[in-house]
């Protein structure tokens, strides 16, 4: 294998052979997205604290493992979505396990919301009491489908990307993504169905 | 294929259509069924939005100090910390 080889721009060689100062650049670049997506999937921030920690002492000792196949963020992130599924496991033994391939077999909803509520103004969309709705809508689709939906459409993570991470069949990714949108599409739609009716009255 | 049936095929595809996802013939059908039922476009403008939202919202990836500062001692890295 090519000594030199680059990797996202930290060297492999460096961090395989335990290269602290290597290590600490790769935890400096990435230690951000690995903490926000610990919040965006555990909700709480002392559980995202603890999985960013067990992250980087995981991927510290499976470096040497570490075959350079896939991208070192898509690595990472992998890592902290186990250690992620590990903690809710050991907290709400009796909600992760099934819910997994129940997301996979239900078909899609037929759509209950249907009002056009994208003409509302922008600071009723996004007010205080708006983001803490949204937060609240992520926080009730089940843990496999905010999975999917934080990775693909907050992390930006491409299909075949969140499929490796979650290790799961990019059909399934896609099922999951089009459930988690169109439950958080009728969460949103019943909440600002009614700040319409509001401003209409107005 | 009656309206129903329309809107069934669109439910199906509506996550991979507001991705761009779909093969042209298919993605054009669908065009085709929005401009004539007007639950299905708004049922689309609405998931386009919903997607756009969590995503015009998403705070930047931070990392708060006194976290960064426990993680960097956790894995013995205190010499990188910098100011």
């Amino acid at each position: 294998m090519d000594k030199d080889w680059h990797h996202d721009g930290f060297s492999l060689e460096a961090l395989r052979n335990g290269d602290r100062e290597q290590f600490s650049r790769l935890v400096e670049a990435y230690s951000p997205l690995i903490y926000r997506l610990g919040v965006k999937i555990l909700t709480n921030p002392q559980d995202a604290e603890d999985v960013l920690q067990e992250t980087f002492i995981k991927a510290y000792r499976s470096l040497k493992d570490f075959d350079g196949r896939s991208k070192l963020s898509t690595w990472l992130y992998r890592i902290a979505t186990n250690e992620a599924l590990m903690l809710l496991r050991k907290k709400r033994p009796e909600t992760v396990a099934i819910e997994d391939t129940q997301d996979d077999r239900d078909g899609n909803r037929k759509p209950i919301h249907i009002v056009d509520w994208c003409c509302l103004p922008e600071e009723e969309l996004v007010s205080g009491e708006s983001l803490e709705m949204l937060k609240k809508a992520a926080e009730n689709l089940t843990t496999s489908l905010r999975l999917v939906f934080v990775l693909r459409d907050i992390e930006g993570m491409s299909t075949r990307e969140t499929a490796e991470v979650l290790d799961i069949s990019e059909a399934a990714v896609k099922t999951r993504l089009s459930r988690a949108r169109l439950q958080l599409r009728e969460d949103l739609s019943a909440y600002y169905a009614d700040r319409l009716e509001e401003q209409n009255y107005e | 294929m009656n309206e129903h049936d329309d809107c069934q095929a669109l439910l199906d595809s509506l996550s991979d259509f507001v991705d761009g996802d779909l093969h042209e013939k298919l993605c054009a059908e669908i065009e085709r069924h929005l401009g004539t039922c007007e639950n299905c476009r708004i049922v689309v403008d609405t998931l386009r939005k919903t997607i756009n939202l969590y995503q015009i919202t998403s705070t930047p990836p931070t990392i708060p100090k006194d976290v960064r500062k426990r993680l960097y001692r956790r894995l013995y890295l205190e010499d990188y910390l910098g100011d």
